[in-house]
This record gives C-alpha cells, sequence and structure tokens, in this order.
C-alpha cells in the first residue's frame, strides 16, 4: 500500500488519468476545473504525452475524438457550460462507439451561473448529453480517493464498452484536498485492431470511424446494437453505497457532495433516535434502481439531496416506483444544502411518511 | 473525536498555506482529514477561507460552517464567522490587523499579535505560522511532527523557507 | 495492356456524386498522390458533412467522420496520437469556411501537421443548393434566391486569402479543376501539400475550385465554363503562402 498522499481531487485525478495510460489530453480554460489543464499542462510534456488547449470546447473534444478514433486513451474536462458546447461530440462519440473520459467539474447554471459547485447537469449527463439515442457511463465521486479510482475506472468502462464516460465531479470535489492512495494497479489493455484508425500499414482492411447511417434500418440496427450493451452495462456495471441503512425507516439519497453532507446529517439523526440511512449512487448511469426499489419495501420515505433544482428526484421516483413519498431536500446556484437542511427534511420525512 | 478548523483572512497571508500544513500533519499523525478552500475571485485580493477536519473517523461534509477552532486573520473574518463557533469553541485573533475584541463569552479567545511577532522577528510574510504555532499549544493538538508535515508542503529545494516556517511555528507556539 | 486503372488507394466502388461534379477528379488526384507517395497504411482521412461526407468509403486508408466543421480538430487528435501517420481532411465551403472557421483557423495558427483539401464550389451540395460562404455577389441559390446581396450577407469569405495572414500557416494554395492543364496544376499542389507533412513542414491547405452543376442549375460544360469565367476572376489561382520558400529567399 503506497503512501497517503494529501491532494487537491483535480490534480488527483489528472495524475490518476496518467495513471491509467491515457497520454492525450485536450482542453479549454474553464472554473473551477481549470487545475486538471494546469496539472496536465506540466505532466504531459515530461512522459511524452500530449496536452493542448483547444480553440475552443467543441474543438477540445473533437480533437478526443481523433485521438480515440485511433486507438488512444483521451480526455477532456470543463465545468458546465463548456460541457453543454461539447453535447455535439459527445453524441458522435457515442454514435461511432469511441470510448473517451469526459470530466464535468459542476458549476451553477442555467447560462453563465455561476462558479461555486452545483449538480444542475444531473439531466445533462443522464439523459441529454446531445442529440440521439444514447447513453453515457456517469460516475459520480464522493472523495477525493473515488476521483482517483473512478478515473482510473472510467478509462476501464470507456475501452470495455467503446463508450465515452462521463465523470460528474462538482466544484467541492475538485478543490479540495484529501488523503489519497494512487495505488492503482496493472491498467488492462484493450484490441482495438478491428477499428481503431491508426493506419492500415497495408496489412488489413481500412477501418472507418463513423456515426452516419442513412438507410433507416442500418442505423436501428447499430441503435439496437448499442441498446444491447447497454442492458449488459445496466446489469453488471451498477456502483453504489449505503449508509447505515440496515434498519433505516427513512432512506436518504445523494451523490458527491450532497452525499459527504447527508453523511453528517445521518449521523446527528442517529443521536436523535431517528433511524435513517443513505443510499449513494455511483453509478448514475446506470442507476441504481435494484436496490433502491429494494428499499422501497422497507423504508417509510426517501429523501433526495441534490444542489439542484429536483432532478436526481425522478431517477428515485422511477426507481422505487412512487411506491414511497420521495421528499426534496436542495439548494442550487452554487450553494450547498446544510447538515441541518438534511437533518429538517429527515424529521419531516419522519412525520409525513408515518402512515405509509 | 472531530476537529472542525475555519482559518479566515486576505488573500495573500498563507491562509490556505497554514490550512495544508494542519491536515498533513493530521495526517502524518494517523487521522481522517479533509482540507477546502473558497475559490473563485474572491481569492484575488479578497477574503479567503479554508476549511480544515481531522478526524478520527471517516469525514462526512467537508465543508465547515461552525468550526470548533475559528483562525481569524483580519477584521472581515471575525465579523462574520464569530458567532459561527460552536460554544465552548476556541477563536485565534491577529490582534495586530483586529482591534476589537471578541463579543462572546461561551468561548475561550486567544489574542497573539502575530503580524507584528512575525515581523519583528524577520517573518514578514508568516504570520499565519504565528498563529497556527499558538493554535498548537493552546489547543488540543501535539507539537510533534512539525518538521515532517512542514517538510511535506515546503520542498527540500527551499531550505530558508522551511526552516523560516519551523521558525515562526516555534515563536507562536511560545508565545 | 492496362494503360487506365483505379488508383489504388481508391476504393473499388461507384461514388455517389452528380454527373459532372469534380469531386471525383479531386478524389482520384488525392488518391493517386497517396500511391505515389507510398503512404496509404499510414494514411488517415477525416471526411466532413457535406456532399463528400461519404468519402471515407472512397478512400482505402483509415477513414474518420467528422462533425460538421470539426474536420481540424478531429485531425488535430489524430495526428497527435500517431505523429509518424499522415493525416488529411477533405472539406466543402461550408465545413471550412462557415461552421468550421474556427477550427480551421486554429488548426492553421498552430501549423498543425495535417493537410487539408479544400472544396469551394460556391455552394451547400448535400442540402439542395444553399447559400455558401463562398457564394459569389449575386450569385443565386435556394436561400439567396434574389442573388448574393452583399448588403444584408455580405461579401464572401476568401480563405486563402484570410489564412495567408495566419503566422502558423506553412503552405496556401489555391487551383482549380476546370481543365486538363488546372487538373495537372491541382495534382502537383496536393502532393506538395502531402510532401510538406511527410516532411514535417506544417499546415498546408489547398483549395480547389469546383464545380456542381446539378444545384447550379448547368451542364457540366457550362458548369466548367461558369467556374472559368466567374470564379477564377473572384478567386485567382496561385500560392498565397509558402513559408519555406519565402525562408529560402
Amino acid at each position: 500500500m503506497a503512501e497517503k498522499v494529501l491532494m487537491k481531487g483535480n490534480e488527483a485525478l489528472a495524475e490518476a488519468a496518467i495513471m491509467a495510460g491515457c497520454r492525450h489530453y485536450f482542453g479549454y480554460p474553464i472554473t473551477p476545473q481549470t487545475e486538471i489543464a494546469a496539472y496536465m499542462a506540466k505532466r504531459m510534456p515530461k512522459i511524452g504525452g500530449t496536452f493542448l488547449q483547444a480553440e475552443s470546447e467543441i474543438a477540445a473534444i473533437n480533437m478526443v475524438y481523433g485521438a480515440a478514433a485511433a486507438g488512444k486513451r483521451a480526455m477532456t474536462s470543463s465545468s458546465s457550460p463548456g460541457i453543454a458546447l461539447k453535447s455535439e461530440g459527445l453524441s458522435y462519440l457515442a454514435g461511432s462507439d469511441l470510448p473517451a473520459l469526459i470530466i464535468n467539474v459542476q458549476r451553477g447554471g442555467p447560462g453563465l451561473g455561476g462558479i461555486q459547485p452545483s449538480q444542475s447537469d444531473y439531466f445533462h449527463a443522464t439523459r441529454g448529453a446531445g442529440h440521439g439515442d444514447f447513453h453515457m457511463i456517469v460516475l459520480a465521486p464522493a472523495s477525493v480517493q473515488e476521483m482517483v479510482d473512478l478515473t482510473f475506472k472510467g478509462f476501464d468502462l470507456a475501452d470495455k464498452y467503446r463508450s465515452p464516460v462521463m465523470l460528474l465531479s462538482d466544484g467541492t470535489m475538485g478543490q479540495m484536498m484529501e488523503p489519497v492512495s494512487l495505488d492503482m494497479g496493472e491498467v488492462k489493455e484493450y484490441d482495438k485492431s478491428s477499428w481503431a484508425t491508426n493506419g492500415t500499414k497495408c496489412e488489413r482492411e481500412h477501418n472507418v470511424v463513423n456515426s452516419l447511417f442513412i438507410q433507416p434500418d442500418e442505423l436501428e440496427r447499430y441503435n439496437f446494437e448499442r441498446y444491447e450493451r447497454y442492458a449488459h452495462i445496466e446489469a453488471n456495471e451498477v456502483m453504489y453505497s449505503e449508509y447505515c441503512m440496515d434498519d433505516a425507516e427513512i432512506c436518504i439519497v445523494a451523490y458527491g457532495v450532497a452525499a459527504r453532507v447527508s453523511q453528517n446529517a445521518v449521523d446527528k439523526a442517529r443521536e436523535q433516535g431517528i433511524k435513517v440511512g443513505m443510499i449513494r449512487p455511483i453509478t448514475l448511469w446506470p442507476f441504481p434502481k435494484a436496490v433502491l426499489n429494494a428499499a422501497a419495501d422497507k423504508v417509510k420515505a426517501f429523501i433526495s439531496v441534490e444542489l439542484s433544482m429536483g432532478q436526481l428526484i425522478e431517477d428515485v421516483q422511477l426507481a422505487t416506483s412512487c411506491k414511497k413519498p420521495v421528499l426534496l431536500c436542495n439548494r442550487t446556484g452554487g450553494m450547498i444544502p446544510t447538515t441541518e437542511d438534511v437533518l429538517a427534511s429527515i424529521n419531516k420525512a419522519n412525520s409525513v411518511g408515518g402512515d405509509k | 473525536m472531530t476537529k472542525s478548523i475555519l482559518l479566515a483572512g486576505f488573500g495573500g497571508q498563507g491562509i490556505l498555506f497554514s490550512g495544508k500544513f494542519l491536515a498533513y500533519k493530521g495526517l502524518i499523525e494517523g487521522n481522517e482529514v479533509s482540507w477546502l478552500p473558497s475559490y473563485g475571485p474572491e481569492m484575488r485580493g479578497g477574503t479567503c477561507n479554508c476549511s480544515v477536519i481531522l478526524s478520527d473517523r471517516q469525514i462526512g461534509s467537508p465543508i465547515v460552517t461552525n468550526p470548533d477552532i475559528l483562525i481569524a486573520m483580519n477584521l472581515p473574518s471575525l465579523d462574520k464567522f464569530e458567532n459561527a463557533v460552536v460554544p465552548g469553541g476556541q477563536i485565534f485573533v491577529d490582534s495586530t490587523l483586529i482591534e476589537r475584541k471578541v463579543n462572546r463569552d461561551d468561548v475561550d479567545v486567544f489574542y497573539i499579535p502575530a503580524t507584528r511577532l512575525a515581523s519583528e522577528n524577520g517573518f514578514q510574510t508568516l504570520a499565519n505560522m504565528v498563529m497556527i504555532g499558538h493554535l498548537l499549544s493552546k489547543g488540543d493538538f501535539t507539537r510533534d511532527n512539525i518538521d515532517t508535515a512542514m517538510g511535506k508542503i515546503v520542498s527540500a529545494k527551499r531550505q530558508n523557507l522551511l526552516d523560516s516556517n519551523i521558525a515562526a511555528v516555534e515563536l507562536g507556539y511560545n508565545y | 495492356m492496362i494503360v487506365f486503372d483505379k488508383p489504388k488507394a481508391l476504393a473499388d466502388v461507384p461514388l455517389h456524386y452528380c454527373p459532372g461534379c469534380t469531386h471525383g477528379i479531386v478524389h482520384r488526384l488525392v488518391a493517386e498522390v497517396i500511391d505515389e507517395l507510398g503512404i496509404e497504411g499510414k494514411t488517415v482521412g477525416v471526411a466532413p458533412v457535406g456532399c463528400s461526407v461519404f468519402a471515407y468509403n472512397y478512400f482505402n486508408c483509415d477513414m474518420i467522420e467528422a462533425a460538421h466543421g470539426r474536420a481540424p480538430a478531429v485531425a488535430t487528435g489524430v495526428k497527435r496520437a500517431d505523429p509518424d501517420n499522415i493525416v488529411f481532411t477533405y472539406q466543402g465551403d461550408g465545413d471550412l469556411a462557415s461552421i468550421g472557421t474556427c477550427e480551421t483557423v486554429h488548426a492553421a495558427a498552430r501549423n498543425e501537421n495535417i493537410t487539408i483539401i479544400f472544396i469551394n464550389n460556391t455552394i451547400y451540395g448535400m442540402t439542395g443548393g444553399q447559400m455558401a460562404p463562398t457564394s459569389l455577389p449575386g450569385q443565386i441559390t435556394q436561400t439567396s434566391p434574389y442573388g448574393r446581396d452583399v448588403n444584408t450577407v455580405g461579401l464572401p469569405i476568401k480563405v486563402c486569402e484570410m489564412l495567408s495572414q495566419v503566422d502558423g500557416a506553412s503552405y496556401l494554395e489555391r487551383v482549380a479543376v476546370n481543365n486538363v492543364k488546372n487538373v495537372r496544376n491541382a495534382k502537383k499542389a496536393i502532393k506538395r501539400a502531402f510532401q510538406n507533412q511527410l516532411e514535417g513542414k506544417g499546415f498546408s491547405l489547398i483549395e480547389v475550385l469546383s464545380t456542381c452543376p446539378t444545384n447550379w442549375g448547368l451542364t457540366p460544360d457550362k458548369a466548367l465554363k461558369w467556374l472559368e469565367e466567374n470564379m477564377i476572376p473572384y478567386y485567382p489561382l496561385g500560392v498565397y503562402k509558402d513559408k519555406y520558400s519565402e525562408e529560402g529567399k
């Protein structure tokens, strides 16, 4: 076990990407994720990698598209308004079955919004990251260690399923320092020779990376195939963690910094004798539907704690088929719910959920 | 046992650096730790603050809203955070820069002329570490691992800075 | 004895282009150059959105389909991933000079070591003949039915002239494919643009004045004449920048 070091989330993430074999980073400055670009700008030239500050977010994601098409582990990072600009590229990555890691260190919106932490890109990440039928695997770290672990895993999942993977972080996770171990283990190599456009060397048929299928039946077939892969991901790659759920009568659902705040609230509520626990999705897509649906048969109410105007809550309601009431405890615009805010919701859930 | 610390002052006073020192010292001593800065335009010349949590168990929220310990290095910080400190908590005030007294009587207050002490001893920019030194002596901390923790955040190539930072901590400790 | 054959780098499939369209000529020139330089195995092409969107089917090298206008950024990613490979984009005027202006200018500014084949036929072909950034003043198109009114939509963008002001760009030449002599010159320019990349000389762009008989509403031979009489005077042929020969002087 390597010695733990204190690192900022954004920098730890960048180092983890390098350890995962990423040598191609393309980005564009935006707060609060610029440390990632700055770290890559320093490190990449020293290890023979590419750091390129693109002319726009759009260009950056298309450079990722090019490097990924060549079979390389490539990434970009940005924050909410910049991620919106990358949406076109995300759809093309998905449509061309290209692996890539996209980091969104979320800030408040809509529009130019603010620069403080937010989770208001939940819908964008899990529903509408671009046009067309597709999903990205969406990973939500709640500690600096998870920034590292999920970055490493994100590259692996991207290659394994030939899919863009998004790490959905927020300003808090990016800016905070916590002890991390960078003991990552082996990087698994995937054979990309059947599709990568890295030159035929006149030894094989030419590969084509493409998302255009003019014949509707052909396009439908590709979409069906992709969704079969998605079904496999949903069956095998769901990640979540449980906190104090054994005897819980109220279940908080929260990810990222909201889960960290909620953990404090769970502790305080338990001191008051309220049986509350938390299920923290680590994959936002695929969403941990089964465990929440099972919990719905045991608890009397759920609380969605989020830094958005009720986005995560929809997945909680869908996963539990609205079997139990789901309360919303939220702040937005860069504000973070306090432990007291969550505690107040727990008390409310404890009374309104009483008859169910 | 969880200690939450809020360090606050102007940008440029080394608030984030001193928080990092406390976090590293805590890490070396086997604690769970977190460090969270305020960020954005306010960092550039405005107020600056930093949350540090040391705990013997997994840390929940890294955001300190009600600190056990407040280190206030300018008046706006004291005005803003004085009432947030938990009853029975501690407030450390740089009395060179903050002329008023703390209004509360349910907290322990320590006044240290850190900026004057630092400047008199040739550590013009190290009032932050004088404050930290005094925190270590009056709060529930040990005097151990100061050198090691400092070594983690100041590169060995800048030996003079390493020595002066340690000396500033000692100065505050012995005040 | 075979005296005329398809270049090896050109796939043995029928092209979808309209009769009389000059895309086929330019495809052939690119493929001949790839053959002559012996680089098929290490060439990666990037196709645009526009009439040449299916170019990925027509070349035997590895091909990537880019989003509209983004080919220079995609090519940048490919080239940075495999610097020893030869990367070219093949783009039309809407793709390169309208939606992709930013990507084009910045690839030039970085002197990105790639080759761009830019087809200027003054019109959006694939979508059925709308006004392009290069449509001539007064030119009638579907979206300029009374002729391009320069008072409301401005004047055409002259890509070679514009990029010649970008310090980074290495080699810019405008050619045409309206007669045998010009086709020969076009091939020379295209070959030069690929050779530059092989020699690490950076950003080369060849603007090829081309025809669109279908959307111009002209027969193929009249379209060639229209190109000569209208386009060449507005878009003069020639080398607009050659960093290395300038330095050599």
